[in-house]
């Protein structure tokens, strides 16, 4: 079920996760540290490409790992198969990429 | 053998394809007893329609497997003493394969998934060829010979619970031998090892819950040659191949 092809980009996903998370939460607690209200934040993240790129790259491996993952376990625990097992996955990708797409619009626009 | 007073509560599953039932027995227990013993003791003195698998009993056949409490055991070389839980015992036929009669499963499966996997030799020499020696200290004959003992008892295919919830993924034994052929020397047929085990029952499949390695009677590790099936898999993509 989970062959080569998703297998590495789950694995790819997550090294890509890896550091934006540790990024994310590094910028977080400096944020709190800081003192910095929301207002504050968002006039640092609205504009930028680079806080755009940053989590919208999260937010579409997210999608991927999470989607992939999912698959995994309704393939072996709810016997899920074929075209609904596909139907699933894909469906797992888009609203998670739509839900972390629209978040990273919305703060970065 | 000394024979102690009391009898083992050993309940045995009888039945066959369409379903069963256990059955319990009344079992003399005995000092020194292993599993199949007790069930030998029950087809030879209780009921002999009791069909079960057996032929060794030293451990080398590997036909013998059942689960037992629950737990997938070689019954030939599991002491009763040792598995009995409040002087009772369960007797079952190996989990994750069809049943034929009793304690007796359909084999073809696990074996068919090890010809899937491409666990079976392809020769790289001719017998017109010079044998030609193997290097006994080389790297990947001693991570070969780390699994060369199995005795295919399908102990870690019964105790996988992936195979439990992927009927297509071809299970420890058969990604071990498929291992331990990829670093066979005299094995030609490395990449279509690696095609076979990238494919849908391969060894991707694998959660790394280590099933298989707790229960192998012979202490094999079946988990870590899947780890390594994996790493030669994403180094032969790396490759380009």
């Amino acid at each position: 079920m989970l062959t080569f092809r998703l297998y590495m980009l789950q694995r790819i996903t997550a090294l890509i996760m890896a550091p934006l998370v540790i990024g994310h939460i590094a910028v977080m607690i400096f944020a709190v540290q800081g003192g910095l209200s929301a207002a504050e934040i968002l006039g640092r993240t609205q504009g930028s490409l680079w806080w755009a790129i940053f989590y919208g790259t999260f937010a579409l491996a997210v999608s991927i790992h999470a989607a992939i993952g999912l698959r995994t376990i309704a393939f072996e625990m709810a016997a899920l198969k074929d075209g609904a097992l596909d139907f699933l996955s894909w469906a797992v990708f888009v609203l998670f990429a739509a839900l972390g797409l629209g978040a990273v619009f919305a703060v970065t626009a | 053998m000394s024979v102690t007073t009391h009898q083992l509560e050993v309940s045995i599953w009888r039945g066959g394809a369409g379903g069963g039932e256990f059955e319990r027995f009344g079992v003399p227990a005995q000092v020194n007893q292993t599993v199949l013993d007790v069930v030998s003791w029950v087809q030879q003195n209780t009921d002999p329609t009791l069909t079960y698998r057996y032929a060794c009993r030293v451990g080398m056949c590997g036909s013998c497997a059942m689960m037992v409490n629950g737990e997938p055991r070689w019954t030939c070389r599991t002491h009763v003493s040792k598995v009995t839980k409040d002087n009772r015992l369960e007797i079952a036929p190996l989990r994750n394969l069809p049943v034929i009669k009793d304690l007796v499963t359909d084999m073809d499966p696990f074996f068919d998934k090890w010809v899937a996997a491409e666990s079976v030799h392809h020769p790289s020499m001719t017998r017109r060829d010079p044998i030609k020696p193997v290097a006994t200290d080389s790297l990947a004959r001693l991570v070969a010979n780390d699994g060369i003992e199995c005795i295919n008892c399908a102990v870690c295919y019964s105790a996988c619970d992936t195979v439990a919830g992927n009927d297509a993924y071809f299970g420890p034994a058969a990604l071990n031998r498929a291992w331990t052929l990829y670093n066979d020397e005299k094995d030609a047929g490395q990449q279509d090892i690696l095609d076979a085990v990238s494919g849908e029952g391969g060894c991707h499949n694998c959660h790394s819950q280590g099933g298989c390695s707790h229960y192998c009677p012979n202490e094999l590790n079946p988990m870590d040659a899947i780890a390594g099936l994996k790493r030669a898999t994403v180094k032969n993509w790396l490759r380009g191949k």
